[in-house]
């Protein structure tokens, strides 16, 4: 599924990044080596991490995009390096689980 | 190793949490440069990432070369850091020695070796308590 058809579906707010990627599936979690280690290419990642290392490691996962959950918005330096590194970030009020059922649904009904 | 193929230095600085990361970054865009596959890439930067944090956690910095050459990739990265005290400890999934500070930015889940090991063919360390460490991986293409 394109960002874009995501986007509209979840109700996120964009932050920043392209919206014509595709993501193909989704990966929750906070601790940076854990996700390298179990995110796919293409995953959509949900996290209440915001720092700048973030962004790197969206980058090096290849993941499709960045859902920060729970209100929590990326600084300054994030998005610059989000900027610098093509990664998409979106910011979403909803817990991380609600966001995962969410995209769960949205990604099954495609 | 340093006459067949391309080669890349990157000095890490240590503490720096802005740039950690910008020797894999600068990898994973000559490699991408250079044809290899995504897959490839993606081991090859997600190791040097790893490799990267940890000299800037626990080393204050250090040295990463890349050697590409027409089979493999061969990363070298140096520290003068404290040393490893038990390879086989640090080599297990979860332990960590790192600071809260470094846990509270998402670091120090104790994955950092065991990944290095995952996305790579092959790892090799030696480290001396006190002189610091040589790591030494290779991912096949």
């Amino acid at each position: 599924m394109k960002l874009h058809v995501l986007v509209d579906r979840l109700s996120l707010s964009h932050i920043c990044g392209s919206l014509d990627k595709e993501a193909a599936g989704v990966y929750a979690g906070d601790l940076l080596s854990w996700v390298m280690s179990h995110a796919q290419a293409g995953d959509i990642w949900v996290t209440i991490m915001s720092n700048i290392n973030v962004a790197a490691v969206a980058s090096l996962t290849e993941a499709a995009c960045v859902i920060l959950a729970e209100g929590v918005q990326p600084d300054a330096e994030t998005l610059q390096a989000a900027a610098e590194k093509d990664v998409t970030f979106f910011s979403d009020t909803r817990s991380v689980y609600q966001l995962c059922c969410s995209l769960g649904s949205a990604l099954s009904n495609e | 190793m340093t006459d067949a193929g391309i080669n890349f230095h990157f000095d890490v600085d240590g503490e720096d949490f802005s740039s950690a990361g910008a020797a894999s970054v600068e990898v994973k865009k000559n490699l991408r440069q250079l044809g290899f596959p995504p897959d490839i890439i993606r081991k090859v930067a997600i190791a040097m990432y790893e490799g990267e944090i940890n000299m800037v956690i626990h080393a204050n910095g250090g040295t990463a070369d890349v050697f590409v050459l027409p089979d493999e990739i061969i990363m070298v990265l140096r520290d003068q850091g404290p040393g490893i005290a038990d390879v086989s400890l640090a080599m297990q999934e979860g332990f960590s020695t790192a600071r809260d500070n470094i846990r509270s930015l998402g670091f120090g889940a104790g994955m950092g070796l065991p990944n290095m090991k995952k996305y790579t063919d092959s790892m090799e360390i030696e480290t001396e308590l006190g002189k610091g460490t040589k790591i030494v991986m290779k991912v096949k293409v």
